[in-house]
């Protein structure tokens, strides 16, 4: 039971991560469907990172998950920064532009681990490193019993999403930067009145908003799999994602929300291979339980019609400031 | 008030391509008074004080601070000289709090406890009530608007811009705003306020500057005139217009309308117990100035908008709560030319001719014809032919099809009869000049042939050759027994088109009158509310007495 809720909470973190990028961005007034796609090149791009420092005769440990982090978000920023020329200075179709990216990074990170990544000797390098670099627990967690084993066995990643989520949190409720973002979402054309940089927001948000999400990518194949990068990573990451976005319609756009909703996500997703002897079926069904809650969150709230939970007024519309 | 000038503006223009929206325009401001700007619609009062507040720059002119000149580019610009503007349409984030919207944007950290205590002291200081936790949304109009204006007031401005503040107020909350205007202005800030009611600049202001399409008319000081003059330089002396009115024999009331109050956007009361009636064959005027409830009152009647009380009577039957369709139907047809023309009624990436559909679908149906069967004929081919009969009729009566070749005679018909100026009926309607896309909208009401034509601003923006052809194109309306409500802009057009006139002023009936009975000055103090007839000769006007209403249904939502 111990080990399920570690692993619930190992799971989670990839949700905390999708999902805090993603709200970080459509507090900025772009919904960004192209966040399974980032999360994707993010994995890729940690892995290419962690390979690079690997193949050092005695690798570092603490240089080789800085790395794999590093370029987890740069690649994740990357691709961030194509949807956000196309959706900020461009104006495309947020919706569009988003798939588009999404299909794109799931399509580049399948090829990009298959033919670059995981060349050689890679893939046992990198299940290595997984185990005893970024699952390296708090020391002496094992000695306290469960609460080490469901807290405190955890590798770097773990942590970091967490602290990334309370910083969200913490960003957007007592800050002046937190303040211009959430006007910038709700509403540019006053946003801007008041002279606030809109596009300058808009551009950081989404960026941050990507390079947080890459990070996800990164803990899936590093912190869960422990390194083990099998054949169907690339849809695993996608499917994610996309359980991530309707994660941030199910904490109402608040990280701090976020971190037990995310681990309860984690839970429920990782229910139906804990359980032994379902059928297929059912297995389908435990896995079909996250997404009927989010439709319940999603109805209840907006029967409930405050304001507070509704995603950010000017979400997915593109501001030009000569369109008064 | 030591009289030393704070805010100068010489020889300032504007132009927007080739329509000139100010000219000239020569303004002072002196430290710690209140000067009223008065202008009708489109005489370029907001453009001027929105190059003041740096959202426009002009093309031509200069603008001086205290004696030194100033470039204003944007409204940040305005701000370093302590230059704010409260605009008509608040800029606020409803889901703010008053104290965050005030904050925002100021650099600085952000400790919630102390601005609101700062929030605070500024609406002590004024006079204002308000507390600075509550959100944006749960706030009434004039609550928003004391927002904004201490929103303007914790940036230090000196000078404030008031931009028809009163226009969504009730005489209780203007009272209110006065009050705290003579506080600002005993504090030695300097206050321009844009209105269009003369009683309010007689109240308010010190001195009071007239613009009259786009130009610089005069400034006079508020002691020294009263509301007639301060009108005549409003609306200047009558334009003669050679515009045709046909004498028709007037019908009995078509559309009556009664006590209607309908709601705006902001929640305000758009109409206010309004009563009229048009009858067959005339064209009744409505005059007003922008934002009295000319739109709320279209949609009303239209069945787009929702009816707080009151009626409104077709041929004597009550049509309240009738679907749009229904109410065009019934020969009702309205065509809103909104400021930026394509906004309603047209589908610009469409063809005319699918234009044409989009309103008259049903009469574009193919007709399925049926297939001969013989009466009493038992054998299978019958039961498949009455099969596919049966389903051809049901297809017919829910328009399943559109018969193209109706609607394109139908749109080419509307092109030959009303002179459009386009490549063909398949042209997309937003290739059109502004003109022919109005003249579309039009010939798509006409076609149905109502018996009551609502139009809004049918000429707004056109040259004078098109506008002509839309006022002969309502004569003929009229003469064939249309009644027609003509919401219009230019008073001088009114006078000479319509057979009556209704004033409205801030959504309440101020009169009805005889076009060739009245005067611009007239309809240009009823306008500014400044003269009162709907109560004229003891009997409320606005009821027809050969009502067609035969039993009155009060309509409370």
């Amino acid at each position: 039971m111990d080990m399920f809720f570690a692993s619930a909470i190992e799971f989670g973190v990839i949700f905390l991560f999708g999902c805090v990028g993603e709200i970080l961005t459509e507090k900025s007034g772009h919904l960004n469907l192209g966040i399974p796609g980032i999360m994707c090149v993010g994995a890729a791009g940690g892995c290419f990172g962690a390979k690079l420092c690997l193949a050092a005769e005695n690798p570092s440990g603490v240089l080789t998950v800085f790395v794999a982090i590093l370029f987890a978000m740069l690649f994740a920023c990357a691709l961030g920064g194509i949807y956000g020329v196309l959706t900020v200075s461009l104006r495309c179709n947020q919706n569009v532009t988003g798939l588009a990216c999404t299909i794109f990074g799931v399509g580049f990170t399948s090829f990009f681990l298959n033919n670059v990544v995981l060349k050689g000797d890679a893939s046992a390098k990198l299940s290595r490193a997984g185990l005893r670099y970024f699952n390296a627990g708090i020391p002496g967690a094992d000695k306290l019993g469960w609460f080490g084993t469901v807290f405190l066995d955890h590798g770097i990643l773990v942590y970091l999403a967490v602290v990334i989520a309370i910083l969200a949190a913490l960003l957007l409720r007592y800050t002046k930067t937190g303040l211009n973002l959430r006007a910038v979402g709700e509403d540019p054309a006053a946003a801007d009145a008041v002279g606030i940089k809109v596009n300058a927001y808009k551009y950081a948000f989404v960026l941050i908003g990507a390079a947080v999400a890459g990070l996800g990518g990164l803990s899936y194949i590093m912190g869960y799999m422990n390194g083990i990068v099998d054949a169907t990573v690339d849809q695993t990451i996608q499917g994610i994602g996309w359980l991530s976005i309707a994660l941030v319609i199910f904490t109402m756009w608040k990280p701090g929300l976020a971190i037990p909703g995310s681990i309860l996500f984690g839970a429920l997703y990782i229910l139906s291979t804990k359980i032994a002897g379902i059928s297929f079926v059912q297995a389908r069904l435990l896995e079909l339980i996250p997404y009927a809650v989010t439709i319940v969150v999603l109805i209840v709230t907006s029967i409930a019609g405050r304001r507070e939970t509704q995603p950010p007024a000017s979400l997915g519309l593109p501001y030009f400031r000569e369109d008064r | 008030m030591d009289g030393s000038v704070t805010l100068e503006l010489k020889n300032i223009s504007k132009y927007f391509g080739s329509v000139v929206a100010n000219k000239g325009v020569d303004l002072t401001l002196r430290k710690g008074e209140i000067l009223a700007l008065l202008g009708e619609n489109g005489s370029g009062k907001t453009t001027l004080m929105n190059m003041i507040s740096g959202i426009y720059y002009p093309d031509e002119g200069q603008i001086f601070v205290n004696g030194r000149e100033v470039s204003i580019a944007s409204p940040q610009d305005a701000f370093r000289y302590k230059i704010g503007m409260v605009h008509q349409h608040f800029k606020l984030i409803d889901l703010f709090t008053a104290a965050q919207n005030i904050v925002l944007g100021i650099k600085g950290r952000y400790n919630i406890k102390r601005i609101n205590e700062e929030v605070k002291d500024i609406a002590d200081r004024y006079g204002f009530a308000i507390d600075p936790k509550k959100k944006i949304y749960d706030m009434s109009v004039s609550e928003k608007q004391t927002v904004e204006i201490i929103k303007v007031l914790y940036r230090g401005a000196d000078i404030l811009i008031l931009d028809e503040p009163t226009a969504v107020l009730t005489p209780q909350e203007t009272e209110k705003l006065f009050s705290v205007m003579r506080a600002m202005k005993a504090d030695g800030k300097s206050i321009i306020i844009i209105t269009h009611k003369l009683r309010e600049v007689m109240e308010i202001s010190d001195r009071v500057a007239v613009l009259r399409k786009g130009e610089y008319i005069g400034c006079v000081n508020t002691a020294n005139t009263d509301e007639a003059s301060l009108t005549e330089m409003m609306v200047g002396k009558k334009v003669e217009l050679n515009i045709e009115r046909p004498v028709t024999q007037f019908d009995k009331p078509l559309l009556e309308i009664r006590h209607l109050c309908v709601k705006g956007d902001e929640g305000n009361r758009a109409t206010d117990d309004l009563s009229f009636f048009i009858r067959g064959g005339e064209i009744l005027g409505v005059a007003g100035v922008a934002g009295c409830g000319q739109r709320e009152l279209c949609e009303a009647i239209a069945g787009l908008r929702k009816i707080e009380s009151g009626g409104i009577y077709h041929e004597g039957e009550s049509i309240v709560g009738l679907s749009p369709k229904e109410i065009s139907h019934r020969g009702i047809s309205m065509s809103f030319i909104p400021e930026d023309r394509l906004g309603m009624g047209l589908a610009p990436s469409l063809s005319i001719t699918d234009n044409m559909m989009l309103k008259n679908y049903q009469d574009h149906t193919y007709g399925i014809k049926p297939l001969a069967v013989e009466e009493g004929d038992r054998s299978f081919k019958a039961k498949m032919r009455r099969a596919v009969n049966k389903t051809g009729a049901w297809l017919n009566r829910h328009c399943v099809f559109v018969n193209r070749k109706v609607a394109r005679a139908d749109a080419e018909r509307v092109i030959k009869e009303l002179d459009i100026v386009t490549p063909s009926a398949e042209t997309p309607v937003r290739k059109l000049s502004g003109g022919n896309v109005q003249k579309v909208l039009l010939g798509r009401e006409i076609l149905t042939e109502p018996n009551v034509l609502i139009t809004a601003y049918p000429v707004r923006g056109l040259d004078i050759n098109s506008s002509y052809l839309i006022y002969d194109i309502l004569n003929r309306q009229k003469k064939s027994g249309t009644g027609i409500l003509f919401i219009g802009e230019d008073l001088d057009v009114m006078l000479a088109l319509c057979d009556k006139i209704m004033v409205l002023c801030h959504g309440r009936l101020m009169g009805v009158v005889h076009a060739e009975k009245t005067t611009k000055e007239e309809l240009g103090l009823m306008m500014a509310g400044a003269l009162d007839l709907s109560e004229e000769k003891g009997k409320p006007m606005g009821i027809a007495k050969d009502s067609q209403i035969g039993e009155e249904r009060t309509w409370d939502a």
